[in-house]
């Protein structure tokens, strides 16, 4: 028989109770029983980082997790970054003025991972942020939109222009 | 009104969505009642199935119902059909949608799950019994059509799919008149798809008799409606096919797959919609990959560098069946001669079974084989004369005077190769200055007396873009004043709705946001071709240009009865057709639209055909050819056999850029994904058929980390074939840039002597070629 867990998860600033089979990875719980369908799984074996959200301020890769390891926890998933009006979030913006995406698939991740990233590193290098988003392949951009836009933000966060 | 979009780098109208997770990919669609499925596939690379046991399967808690192909109904135990049959195919193998008796890869569907969730249909997988003779497995094409050679289908008596050939001038004359003949031997290696979003289908069958509605990740949802209503002898009309965001294609959704016949016939029986979202695990092996290419070339030229004559063989590998036709072999040869003049070539193909999951193109299809081969033996050419390799390729471009230039090549559909435009040898100065090219001695030497390797290449390519027949577009203002955009254009990234939108709205007066943009669709447009060798620009941009112009005919000539002036004399700006200097005079569309579709007992204004709309099928008159030089920049480790590349420019002419910012973003990706080809990515089987690179530890794509930063710069030379004079620019990045990395690598070892003969150049093989060179004796490893 599924082995049934009650957790309690606040996603994006709201609380969930939930029943979850223990085995539902936190990508499957929010796609599937929360319906924030953002969160992409390309890989679902912890290396393409499409499913990165933010976990008590830290990246992590919901395709590795259980739901119920988040039992208790705060998670951030994309949909949770433009502000409360759907003002986009500066990364948001930059990726959108950079051309940071094209099929949109390894987006969700790449900015949950760089919005945690630039938290740290509010003023990395281009080195940096190639080397923060080495786990997040995306197959599309040659990353160098990606890379333009981050390093904007970078700025744009710091109320350097 | 002037134009103001298009050649802007207007931000996309896709990206809020998806910037902010309302992206709508298939596995984010869920239907009410919906079951989910899971394949059952080969672990065996050839094997009979003696028998199937679904018994445990079945009677797991939350499985409904286990199929194999026997259970898909009497009508349907027959193989998929052939997508593009052509005369070369002497053995038309395609597989059965579940395996019948015999399976000829690993990763072949054997039966299908269809349970409450996904998990527990993963979990009924595990309880199916197959009972499998395993029989020998072909596996290295180099040798199946050896005498005795296993052979990947039982009931054939060769592995031999098909030749084919591209011979064109006096060869023999050719080879006779050169000063040197010189030869080289080189296996191209292209991995697989790799979208970041695996593929996936939906399928609802409408009990109410409207037929089957599939939601698919593909890039050709009308080839594929077309494919299952032959499959299933049934009207298209009752087939809906729909590509929603699709997360990258690549060439590898372009086709049909087993998939797409099942969970629409399982849908079907079960009286409920059934998702199948691939996995990872399953991309490795169902997806079509490119895979094995062997070539053996020699080239007559004289002492100047100037090429003669090209001939040869490739050796190419098929897989085990045939999803795609002859595409992947023939536009291997097609580009010949590449960039350059050369009166000569006759290069024969070998195409070849295997057990091994079948091919298809992947970005590029076969153009970054055949330009990666001239690109080789200009290359070998430059070495073996000792001049310097740019000054070889001015000695051999097709140069502008000679435009349009019949290179004696014909497209699949035998009409000739004719490069439409283009100037090849400015593109290479623009990419020498912009690589600082007559620099990199200094910078060489300096590295080197500080023990590092550096090494540069150059690549010239041409792309043949755009092929037809056609892109279709209708454009319709609504009694709202919004304009509907439809078009059968499916986008896996490209952007297409901001690209159409931007024409649309220059040609008719309105505003990018006023336009309502509906795509991919089988529904909401009669029909469509695909977003394959990038076609679509140099198609959908032509027929967009032209229906959007006879909206604007249409609504200038009601308005000016209506506003009773002249048709000179209006404009139409924001929605809005004034009269010039009266600005008060005016009409909207939307106003315009409301008369052409009026109530009851009125009328149509006289001389008008109903409905503000028009539908245009215009596209390029021929295949515009874009072109492009690259150079490449590399360190290479000679310790550890590391290859980094350091810079990586880009002089690249896809004609008239609709918008600079897509065109860009489109060229650096796929120099990413031909630097990949070059380096890293290969799908490995061994001897008996069983892949080992199943996971992104063991197959690598190219990452942010290891990647340089590309330097691009534009040439627009307007192609003389559509009205907007643009060509395509989806794979000009990738066709070139495998060779100029390579050359590049040589180049750093050139006190070695290296010659590679092999991508992806990993490591190991470059640290055997660097120990073999030391010690005078070949690791090739293709001996
Ligand atoms: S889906 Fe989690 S890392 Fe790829
Ligand atoms: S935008 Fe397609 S994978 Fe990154």
């Amino acid at each position: 028989m599924p082995d049934i867990r009650e957790i309690q998860v606040s996603v994006n600033g709201e609380d969930h109770s939930a029943k979850v089979e223990t085995r539902t990875s936190l990508g499957d719980f929010l796609r599937q029983n929360l319906g924030l369908t953002g969160t992409h799984l390309g890989c679902e074996h912890g290396v393409c980082g499409a499913c990165t959200v933010i976990l008590d301020g830290e990246a992590v890769r919901s395709c590795l997790m259980l739901a119920v390891q988040a039992n208790g926890h705060e998670v951030t998933t994309v949909e949770g970054l433009a502000g409360e009006e759907g003002e986009l979030h500066p990364l948001q913006e930059a990726f959108w003025k950079h051309h940071g995406l094209q099929c949109g698939f390894c987006t969700p991740g790449m900015l949950t991972s760089l919005v945690a990233f630039l938290r740290d590193n509010p003023n990395p290098s281009e080195r940096d942020i190639r080397e923060a988003i080495s786990g997040n392949i995306c197959r599309c951009t040659g990353y160098q939109g990606i890379v333009d836009a981050t390093l904007e933000a970078a700025k744009v966060m710091q109320g350097r222009v | 009104m002037g134009v103001r979009y298009l050649g802007a780098e207007v931000q996309r109208m896709e990206d809020p969505r998806l910037l902010t997770g309302h992206g709508r990919y298939v596995d984010d669609i869920k239907l009410e009642g919906m079951l989910h499925a899971a394949f059952l596939r080969s672990s065996q690379a050839h094997a009979k199935i003696h028998s199937i046991d679904i018994t445990a399967a079945s009677d797991l808690v939350g499985v409904h119902r286990v199929f194999t192909l026997a259970d898909l109904g009497v009508n349907y135990q027959k193989p998929m059909n052939q997508l593009y049959p052509a005369p070369v195919i002497e053995q038309n193998k395609t597989q059965y949608p579940l395996a019948k008796d015999e399976v000829c890869y690993v990763g072949e569907t054997i039966a299908v799950v269809i349970a409450d969730s996904r998990a527990i249909a993963e979990d009924a997988l595990a309880l199916i019994n197959v009972e499998y003779k395993t029989l020998p497995a072909v596996i290295d094409v180099r040798t199946a059509l050896e005498e005795g050679s296993p052979l990947a289908h039982s009931d054939t008596e060769s592995n031999l799919m098909g030749k084919m050939r591209s011979k064109f001038g006096d060869i023999e004359d050719a080879f006779n008149k050169a000063d040197h003949v010189f030869s080289a031997g080189f296996m191209q290696h292209r991995g697989g798809c790799h979208s970041m979003e695996t593929r996936g289908v939906i399928a609802r069958d409408d009990p109410w008799g409207d037929g089957l509605t599939i939601w698919t990740s593909a890039q050709s949802p009308y080839l594929i409606r077309r494919a299952l209503a032959n499959w299933l002898g049934e009207p298209e009309e009752k087939i809906r096919v729909i590509a929603p965001d699709v997360g990258g294609g690549f060439g590898p959704k372009a086709g049909f797959y087993p998939e797409e016949i099942v969970i629409p016939l399982v849908a079907r029986i079960m009286e409920r919609p059934v998702k199948w979202i691939e996995d990872r695990q399953e991309h490795f092996v169902s997806t079509t990959t490119q895979r094995d290419q062997y070539w053996d070339l020699e080239v007559a030229c004289n002492v100047d560098g100037k090429i003669l004559g090209l001939r040869g063989k490739v050796t190419h590998e098929n897989g085990a069946y045939i999803p795609y036709g002859i595409l992947l072999p023939n536009s291997s040869l097609t580009p010949l001669p590449g960039a350059y003049s050369i009166p000569a070539i006759d290069v024969g193909v070998d195409i070849i079974f295997t057990n091994t999951v079948p091919n298809s193109p992947v970005r590029g299809a076969g153009r970054p084989c055949g330009i990666y081969a001239v690109e080789r033996m200009v290359q070998v050419v430059s070495r073996k004369l000792g001049i310097d390799p740019a000054v070889v390729r001015r000695r051999n471009y097709v140069r502008p005077e000679q435009m349009p230039y019949e290179t004696g090549a014909k497209l699949r559909g035998g009409d000739p190769v004719v490069y439409d435009s283009g100037d090849y040898e400015a593109l290479l100065d623009k990419v020498l200055e912009l690589s600082d090219y007559e620099s990199f001695k200094d910078r060489q030497i300096a590295a080197r007396k500080e023990g590092r390797f550096l090494g540069i290449g150059i690549s010239s390519c041409i792309e043949d873009t755009g092929m037809g027949p056609y892109e279709g577009t209708t454009v319709r203002v609504d009694a709202s004043g919004k304009v509907i955009v439809k078009t059968g254009a499916a986008s896996q990234g490209q952007g297409h709705h901001t690209m159409i939108s931007m024409i649309v709205a220059d040609n008719l007066g309105v505003k990018p946001e006023d336009i309502i943009f509906e795509s991919a669709d089988t529904a909401k447009f009669p029909h469509g071709i695909g977003a394959i060798g990038s076609r679509i620009a140099a198609n959908v941009a032509p027929s967009a240009f032209d229906a959007a112009s006879k909206v604007r005919e249409k609504a200038i000539k009601l308005a000016a009865e209506i506003l009773e002036t002249a048709e000179a004399d209006l404009d139409i700006e924001s929605g809005i057709v004034r009269v010039n200097g009266a600005p008060d005079v005016s009409i909207s569309l939307g106003e315009l639209a409301v008369k052409l579709t009026p109530p009851s007992s009125t009328r149509v204004p006289t001389g008008f055909e109903p409905l503000l709309e028009a539908t245009s099928f215009e596209g390029s008159a021929g295949s515009p050819i874009a072109s492009g030089s690259n150079v490449a920049e590399v360190e290479v480790d000679n310790g550890t056999g590391e290859v980094k590349v350091l810079r990586y420019s880009v002089a690249h002419d896809c004609g008239i850029m609709i918008n600079p910012m897509i065109v860009h973003g489109q060229i650096v990706g796929g120099v990413v994904h031909g630097i990949g080809n070059a380096l890293f990515e290969r799908m490995i089987y061994d001897k008996q058929g069983q892949p080992l690179t199943m996971n992104y530890g063991e197959y690598l794509l190219p990452l942010a980390s290891e990647m340089p930063r590309i330097d691009v710069t534009h040439m627009e030379t307007p192609s003389p074939l559509n009205s907007l004079g643009v060509k395509g620019a989806g794979e000009g990045g990738t066709i070139p840039a495998a060779a100029a990395v390579i050359a590049a690598i040589e180049n750093a070892l050139e006190e070695f002597s290296v010659e590679i003969d092999y991508y992806p150049v990993d490591p190991q093989y470059l640290l055997g070629l660097i120990d073999s060179s030391i010690d005078s004796k070949s690791s090739s490893r293709l001996s």
